[in-house]
């Protein structure tokens, strides 16, 4: 341990510099690449390449986790690589660290047309961060598991959701009705599976950019979740549960209904073609007219700092935010562009997508997390008390008293 | 009185032929072969000064400032960092989680690979079935972790095998949730150490055993000893220096382990199964403290090389 934190330090990346005949080889560190299909992302750098002569990409890829220690310890050493893939939880902490390139500036030098852009994560008024694809995290449900438990259409409000996840449980006492992963290796599920509940009525989780989890949104939200608990219709195993146990969980039928990122679908459908299921917008409060708010994750994608090629780098963050190039990255990854004009494949030729496209265009993507200090550990620290709460050891009250204090030392 | 004898002459005089020392000549090739034993030995100094002792002594150093890495101007402060790490409740519960798990571990991986071995040298089994079980006892070890945490993670799901077998029969009325409910997940992550772990034992005392005299064993039988006192007085004497290396190097082995842990219960559900070492990286990888888990590490090393002391003095007293 003492070792990896030392390493943390002292290694990192190189930076890729000019060669002899003045070809640039810039370095793209990032996780996507694996979850990509095989070789999709080298070709879209192979394009980039014939477009740029005079710049080559080498790819550093790696797993999510990896990429993420990988680009701490390059801020540290200052190596981190001229381009690198970023999630929002990382950028508050890149940014105190000063290693992340000033976007805004670089998009005014080339005189980037902002416009095009579904958003952008900002840090005292200043680009860090491009999401170039999203993830979105619409409710799935079982049609079948449903069906069989005479519940006729998705639940839309909470009320329905829970008499739907009471249904489901009764019917099969294998089966339940929600599948709430509660990781403390991968806390993402407070993200996704709890305040999505508070996004989803159109509530927040902070006030003033600093934490409010008092509020009446977040606490309404977090008595639904322990009403689901204590009515055990919530898939054993919560506590240490990850997303991919969560995935499984419903591929296997052993869950009626999820909140999941579009990017499983294929997977689902690999893993259980039998498999019948339907995507909704997730539940809201009885009553609730507004626009809902939608989960989301991004890949999203940044410059560093140290990088001595900034403008050939952003070349590739524009070539990769580029109408075609980004409906091109979404179809391969099955993702929502991060640039507004651009429209990919699947939203015409496949119906699961057509609909998630509505519920997007219909709602607002939500992820408060984005752009916050230790996002991650935030995350954590609410899955603690949430535990505990779950457990019998404190009441919903103490837990968002505790996590209010806990977090407010983070801002 | 005066004695008038006079000394003895030596019985036997031996004279060895004595080449007659030649002066050093202070030339390349003496200054050769003199450098010779550290050209040798300088690509392993070299890496353990790389990989071993300059890691150590940054992470000491960062153990004393505020909070590096993170900070382009970090500054010295001192103690306060281990007074932070000293002072936080979740630290005292990492630490006694870890002991705990240690010491459940190595005195099971003691039992079980003392048992399993003994089984394996009794003269009752045939050959085939001791080349059987050989490879069945052995199968744990031959796991990596990751391998051994997926496995066991589905083995424990609500909806696993165990649940399934002990439900099927009668043990259990109720699904368990072994890795996900407080009163058990310590339990679990310990019970899955021990299996990953014994082999080592077994394979280490099975070597022994075969090791030991047979004519100790006669002489037992002949003293009148029975089986069990044979086993006391004959087997774990002859044992006794394997079993406490083993113990002492398991001792500082487990109390470092991350990856079990990690990717099984992440020191979860709450903090019932956090150890020094998922407590550390926590702080470095998800709170980015990278001082404060520096501190956390040094503690660390510190217990680890009380540990080290004691194994290298019982090698000592074995040379």
């Amino acid at each position: 341990m003492a070792a990896a934190v030392a390493m943390t330090a002292s290694c990192g990346t190189s930076n890729a510099g000019k060669s002899a005949d003045g070809t640039v080889t810039l370095e793209f560190a990032q996780w996507w690449e694996p979850e990509l299909p095989k070789g999709a992302l080298r070709t879209l750098m192979d394009t980039f390449e014939a477009k740029n002569p005079g710049i080559k990409v080498k790819l550093l890829s790696g797993p999510y986790a990896s990429t993420k220690e990988q680009v701490i310890a390059g801020a540290a050493a200052g190596t981190m690589s001229d381009v690198v893939g970023l999630d929002g939880a990382w950028i508050n902490d890149f940014s105190k660290q000063g290693s992340l390139a000033d976007l805004s500036a670089l998009m005014k030098d080339s005189k980037y047309d902002e416009s095009q852009l579904a958003s952008q994560v900002k840090i005292d008024g200043t680009t860090l961060m491009i999401p170039a694809v999203n993830f979105v995290y619409p409710m799935f449900t079982n049609d079948d598991l449903l069906a069989k438990a005479g519940v006729s259409k998705p639940p839309s409000t909470r009320t329905e959701f829970t008499a739907a996840a009471v249904a489901i449980s009764k019917a099969d006492s294998n089966v339940k009705g929600w599948v709430l992963p509660l990781s403390q290796e991968a806390p993402n599920g407070i993200q996704n599976d709890v305040m999505s509940w508070v996004w989803a009525s159109g509530g927040s989780m902070l006030k003033d950019g600093k934490p409010d989890l008092t509020n009446d949104a977040v606490h309404s939200a977090v008595d639904f979740v322990q009403d689901l608990w204590n009515k055990k219709v919530v898939s054993p195993g919560a506590l240490t549960m990850k997303e991919q146990d969560k995935v499984e969980e419903f591929t296997n039928a052993r869950v009626g209904m999820m909140i999941d990122s579009l990017a499983h679908i294929k997977l689902i459908r690999e893993n259980n073609p039998k498999l019948k299921f339907s995507i909704s917008a997730i539940p809201a409060v009885d009553g609730f007219t507004g626009k809902r708010g939608i989960p989301y994750a991004a890949w999203g994608i940044g410059i560093a700092d140290n990088s001595p090629n900034k403008a050939e780098a952003w070349k590739l963050v524009d070539f990769l935010m580029s109408e075609e190039t980004n409906a091109k990255l979404s179809s391969l990854s099955n993702s929502f562009p991060g640039n507004t004009k651009a429209v990919p494949d699947f939203v015409d030729s496949d119906e699961l997508f057509k609909k998630a496209f509505e519920i997007y265009k219909s709602g607002t993507p939500a992820n408060e997390f984005v752009g916050l200090p230790v996002a991650e550990q935030l995350m954590r620290s609410f899955d603690e008390e949430l535990q505990k709460t779950l457990s019998g050891q404190q009441n919903v009250d103490t837990l968002l008293t505790n996590a209010q204090a806990t977090w407010m030392k983070s801002f | 009185m005066k004695s008038t004898l006079k000394d003895p002459e030596p019985l036997l005089q031996t004279q060895w032929p004595v080449d007659p020392v030649k002066p050093r000549k202070a030339g390349w090739g003496g200054l050769k072969r003199r450098l010779a034993p550290y050209g040798f030995v300088s690509p392993t100094v070299i890496l353990m000064f790389v990989l071993m002792l300059v890691p150590i002594v940054m992470v000491i150093g960062y153990s004393f400032m505020n909070n590096v890495i993170m900070t382009k101007h970090p500054k010295f402060v001192g103690l306060d960092n281990y007074v932070t790490i000293l002072t936080d409740s979740v630290f005292h519960t990492a630490l006694a989680n870890t002991l705990i798990f240690t010491f459940a571990s190595v005195a099971a991986h003691i039992v079980l690979g003392l048992l399993f071995a003994m089984l394996l040298n009794s003269p009752l089994l045939g050959t085939r079935f001791k080349a059987l079980f050989r490879a069945v006892y052995v199968l744990p070890w031959l796991f990596t972790v990751a391998i051994i945490a997926v496995l066991w993670r589905l083995l424990l799901d609500p909806n696993g095998v165990i649940n399934f077998l002990l439900m099927n029969a009668g043990i259990i009325d109720s699904k368990i949730e072994w890795l996900s409910s407080p009163g058990t997940a310590l339990f679990a992550v310990t019970f899955i150490n021990i299996w990953a772990g014994y082999p080592f034992y077994m394979v280490s005392i099975l070597a022994g055993l075969q090791g030991i005299p047979k004519d100790l064993y006669e002489a037992a039988t002949v003293d009148g000893a029975n089986g069990f006192q044979k086993f006391l007085h004959v087997t774990l004497p002859q044992l006794k220096p394997i079993i406490i290396s083993m113990a002492m190097l398991d001792l500082i082995w487990t109390s470092q382990q991350f990856a079990l842990i990690w990717m099984t219960t992440g020191g979860g559900p709450i903090n019932v199964t956090e150890m020094l070492s998922t407590y550390t990286y926590k702080l470095a990888f998800s709170q980015y403290q990278f001082s404060l888990a520096s501190a956390s590490a040094v503690v660390i090393l510190l217990l680890s090389m009380i540990l080290a002391f004691f194994y290298i003095r019982h090698q000592k007293a074995r040379d």
